[in-house]
């Protein structure tokens, strides 16, 4: 008993958040290693744009792959849900003559009626999440080839569903004195701004904390956070600056991290998902209704699969049977590196977009650096494999 | 009947500094039957696990004697090769096994190393059936398939194959009908007259004075008398006197009691088995509670007050519920547990672990858990700031023992982890608690403090249904005692009328009356 409170002790949520910060560390780590190994390559403004263009859909997942990872389960449909979804909009553009708007729409749709379906057999029937999303994997992966009979849909004449995944916001390009490169003004004011209201926002939290009379870290902590933070940030939005502008699917990214943070954190619903992930029967004696936040769970994930699916179709410029392949495994991968338990109740949506970018810099250092795709996977699997290892390892030994 | 068998010598056992036996003596003659008797926590079934091996030699003081030769058993294993076989209450049976591979589980019939030998299993298991009155099942039905009574038989075929000299039974009739017991003390006495012997741990005196040659009264881990049958009379109010014979102390806090009109009332219960659709759990229950009143529910363990308080707080357990609820005089919905949360109802759980708290979490999110709508605006945003303010208060307030809020409870000791599971339900402001078990497997200290809490909330005008298998608790804090017993009111007793003897009595006229 002692040794086993004693580990339940150690997995505390502070552990969690220190797992994360490893985690940080980690991403910042492995991309020195890469831009050094590729002589400053990964460096380039050009390859920051295709970091966030290339994993767009992974991001996407993850945060809807993250709430169903906190319930204690996983969804394996993902990968062919995403495909669905894409091969639905590209029939309705290309063969239905539809605008985009239409087929947008008609994507969403098709998103919440699978997450509906599937939300239906989870929750309500309590068939295993994992029986029910390894049968529609199969089922949405078939479903694509009736709907694409086989071929591979577009390109999309609408300007409007190819801008999605691929134009940028507005630029307004500034030569500073005599330089020879262009900058993106707008660019760099988001990045200003931002940092603005990162430190507006920590400032408050400090206030109302006072006001509280609760306990305030130590200023120089603040700090710190807040600078790696603005910094960060800001490396990100000048190299931006210096390469295309802002990409339209990064506001779309923020937009989601955003929210899927803010349930996570600061919402009754989310509250409800970690209590039900950490003990079930618990959750339910203590008057939560398990069975809505489980549907609304996988009704979630439907509908990032669908916004997965409209960017990935819309960055490819066409819908093709094969899409999405294994992406399931991706999202998950991204969850677990980026802290998230295996048996539910704990991970947070940052950790997870950490592990997802964690997974993106590995593939295009890996990509820059010509290693043969073959073993590109072997690479990733070997990444996942040993930092879970790692972290419960060292949990396990501090348990003890 | 003449040799001794066994002998227990001086056995004391600790746990963590408190006794749980002190110097306890047990001699066992060869073929007899030998009851062993005393309250819930007196120390039988530790006995039995020193005895059988379950707490290895060394973990405890004095000395075992079986045939006249000391034995040492490291485990099960051990005191098995010597003839000794324990059944649990819980049976260790696998339920999607067949009889036959559950007969010999552990001990598989084989041909070559490793490899089962399934004629021989399922001969053998048929011929132990035979010996238990169970010829006429086939020895390849699941044992989830056979009730609990024949699964009870089973475990003794699979006894049998270990070549029995000693049988341990822990309360093997807990879980039975009339007739099912029946048959099984009917199997023991022919067991015994094929020369086993057996020692049976149980709370059914009418079943120890039908067939004990033997019985011994253990209470607080002492031995208090060892009855002969043949040469002295068996009186169960003998039997009753020795468990429970102790004098309270002061271990309750005084509270000025204040008791209003009828608040909560439950009329006409039935409920059903969650599993087995025709087993009636609860029969035509009818109690209530008023306001500023703790009301106890006594009763052994098994007789269905857990099962009655779960089915009432919003219906968590059993099936084909019937019967209805009041709250101040109005009938209620409280179909589910957010109903029951609604309309004012808290339940406290026995099991903390498996059914109160997220033990990977810390304090503070477990004590708001129940509550987060009065933590959160409309749109159901926390307002975290007011979150923290509230566990503080109750860490105070019921001086939970923790580092700060944010530790996480797994880490807490028992009864600090139930002062956070009492927070989460006061944080609710509920009208009736219904507490079962709420001291279980905490310290007396602790114990004390959760008392002072239920006087505090009965002061503020709460009714609390207290459900406790110890006695001296239901009979210190209650202002009036529902006797339960097999699913059924069997008494109501006022304060004044209630002592251990006179709910000993309720529920043994009670047994009888179902007979």
């Amino acid at each position: 008993m002692g040794v086993n409170e004693q580990k339940i002790k150690k997995n505390s949520l502070q552990g969690a958040d220190l797992r994360q910060y490893g985690m940080m560390i980690a991403l910042i780590v492995i991309f020195v290693m890469f831009s050094i190994a590729t002589q400053g390559k990964l460096f380039y403004p050009d390859n920051f744009n295709n970091l966030i263009m290339q994993n767009s859909y992974i991001v996407i997942l993850a945060c809807g792959m993250l709430l169903c990872i906190l319930t204690g389960n996983v969804d394996l449909s993902v990968g062919s849900v995403v495909a669905f979804v894409g091969s639905v909009s590209a029939v309705v553009m290309v063969d239905y003559k539809m605008p985009a708007w239409v087929a947008i729409i008609a994507g969403l749709a098709i998103g919440a009626l699978v997450g509906c379906f599937q939300g239906f057999f989870i929750a309500f029937m309590q068939i295993p999440a994992f029986i029910v999303t390894l049968a529609d994997m199969l089922i949405f992966r078939g479903l694509t080839m009736v709907v694409l009979t086989g071929r591979t849909v577009g390109p999309f004449s609408d300007a409007l569903y190819n801008k999605i995944a691929n134009a940028y916001l507005p630029t307004y390009f500034v030569r500073f004195g005599t330089s020879t490169v262009e900058f993106d003004m707008i660019s760099l004011i988001v990045g200003i701004t931002a940092a603005v209201l990162v430190i507006i926002m920590e400032i408050r939290n400090r206030s109302i904390k006072r006001k509280y009379s609760f306990f305030v870290t130590p200023a120089i902590q603040s700090i710190v956070k807040i600078a790696v933070i603005i910094i960060v940030a800001n490396i990100f939005t000048y190299k931006l600056a210096r390469s295309s502008g802002l990409p339209i699917i990064l506001l779309i990214l923020v937009l989601i991290i955003v929210i899927y943070s803010f349930i996570t954190q600061n919402t009754v619903a989310g509250r409800h998902i970690y209590a039900l992930g950490g003990n079930a029967k618990a959750a339910m004696l203590s008057g939560i209704n398990t069975t809505k936040v489980m549907f609304f769970v996988y009704f979630s994930m439907g509908i990032m699969c669908a916004v997965a699916g409209i960017v990935l179709s819309s960055r490819n410029g066409a819908a093709t049977p094969k899409a999405g392949d294994s992406f399931e495994l991706d999202a998950i991968a991204a969850c677990y590196i980026g802290g998230a338990s295996t048996t539910g109740g704990v991970g947070t949506v940052i950790g997870a977009v950490v592990g997802a970018l964690i997974m993106g810099v590995l593939n295009m250092g890996m990509s820059l650096l010509g290693v043969p795709v073959e073993w590109q996977k072997v690479i990733k699997g070997t990444v996942l494999l040993g930092a879970v290892s790692v972290d419960l390892i060292s949990k396990r030994r501090s348990g003890n | 009947m003449s040799n001794v068998l066994l002998e227990m010598r001086h056995i004391t056992k600790e746990f963590s500094g408190v006794k749980a036996l002190d110097d306890v003596n047990l001699t066992v003659k060869e073929g007899e039957i030998h009851a062993l008797c005393g309250e819930n926590g007196a120390g039988k079934s530790t006995l039995m696990n020193v005895l059988s091996g379950v707490y290895p030699h060394g973990t405890y003081l004095g000395e075992i004697l079986l045939d006249g030769k000391e034995c040492k058993f490291h485990d099960i294993k051990a005191s098995e090769n010597q003839g000794i076989v324990i059944i649990h209450q819980e049976l260790a049976l696998s339920p999607y096994l067949s009889i036959a591979e559950n007969v010999f589980i552990g001990n598989e019939q084989t041909k070559v190393s490793g490899v089962i030998d399934w004629n021989k299993t399922r001969a053998h298991s048929a011929d132990l059936l035979k010996k238990v009155g169970l010829e006429h099942e086939n020895v390849n039905t699941r044992i989830m398939d056979i009730g609990v009574g024949k699964q009870q038989l089973v475990e003794i075929a699979k006894a049998l194959s270990k070549k029995v000299k000693l049988l341990i039974l822990d309360e093997p009739t807990a879980a039975l009908n009339d007739e099912e017991s029946n048959k099984l003390l009917i199997l023991l006495k022919k067991l015994q007259s094929e020369g086993i012997t057996s020692i049976m741990i149980s709370h059914k005196l009418n079943e120890i004075s039908r067939i004990a040659d033997v019985i011994t009264v253990i209470r607080d881990g002492k031995l208090i008398e060892t009855i002969q049958r043949d040469t002295e009379p068996v009186n169960e109010d003998r039997i009753i006197k020795g468990m429970v014979g102790r004098e309270l102390v002061n271990r309750y806090p005084d509270r000025e009691s204040n008791i209003g009109e009828v608040v909560f009332e439950v009329r006409n219960w039935n409920v059903y088995h969650p599993l087995e659709a025709n087993r009636k759990v609860i029969n035509n229950v009818n109690i209530n509670v008023r306001k500023g009143e703790v009301v106890g529910l006594a009763g052994l363990m098994g007789a269905g007050r857990t099962e009655l308080a779960m089915s009432i707080f919003g219906r968590s357990y059993g099936q084909k519920i019937t019967g209805s609820i009041f709250k101040d005089g109005k009938e209620i919905n409280v179909h589910t547990i957010t109903h029951a949360v609604d309309n004012g109802l808290a339940y406290v759980t026995e099991d903390r672990k498996t059914y109160g708290l997220i033990l990977i979490d810390d304090v503070k999110r477990n004590m708001t858990l129940s509550s987060l709508d009065s933590f959160s605006n409309k749109f159901g945003v926390l307002n975290k700031n007011e979150e923290i303010l509230a566990a503080e208060e109750y860490k105070k307030k019921i001086n939970v023992k923790a580092n700060s809020i944010e530790q996480v409870v797994g880490s807490l000791s028992g009864g600090n982890q139930q002062k956070v599971v009492l927070a989460k339900w006061i944080l609710t402001h509920p009208d009736v608690l219904i507490m079962d078990e709420p001291t279980r497997g905490i310290d007396v200290g602790a114990k004390y403090e959760i008392y002072c809490v239920i006087n505090q909330l009965v002061a503020e005008g709460k009714s609390i249904i207290i459900i406790s298998s110890e006695m001296p608790e239901i009979l210190g804090m209650a202002d009036r005692v529902y006797v339960v017993n097999e699913g059924e009111i069997a008494g109501e007793l006022s304060k004044k009328d209630a002592t251990q003897e006179s709910i000993m009595k309720c529920i043994m006229s009670h047994q009888k009356e179902v007979k």
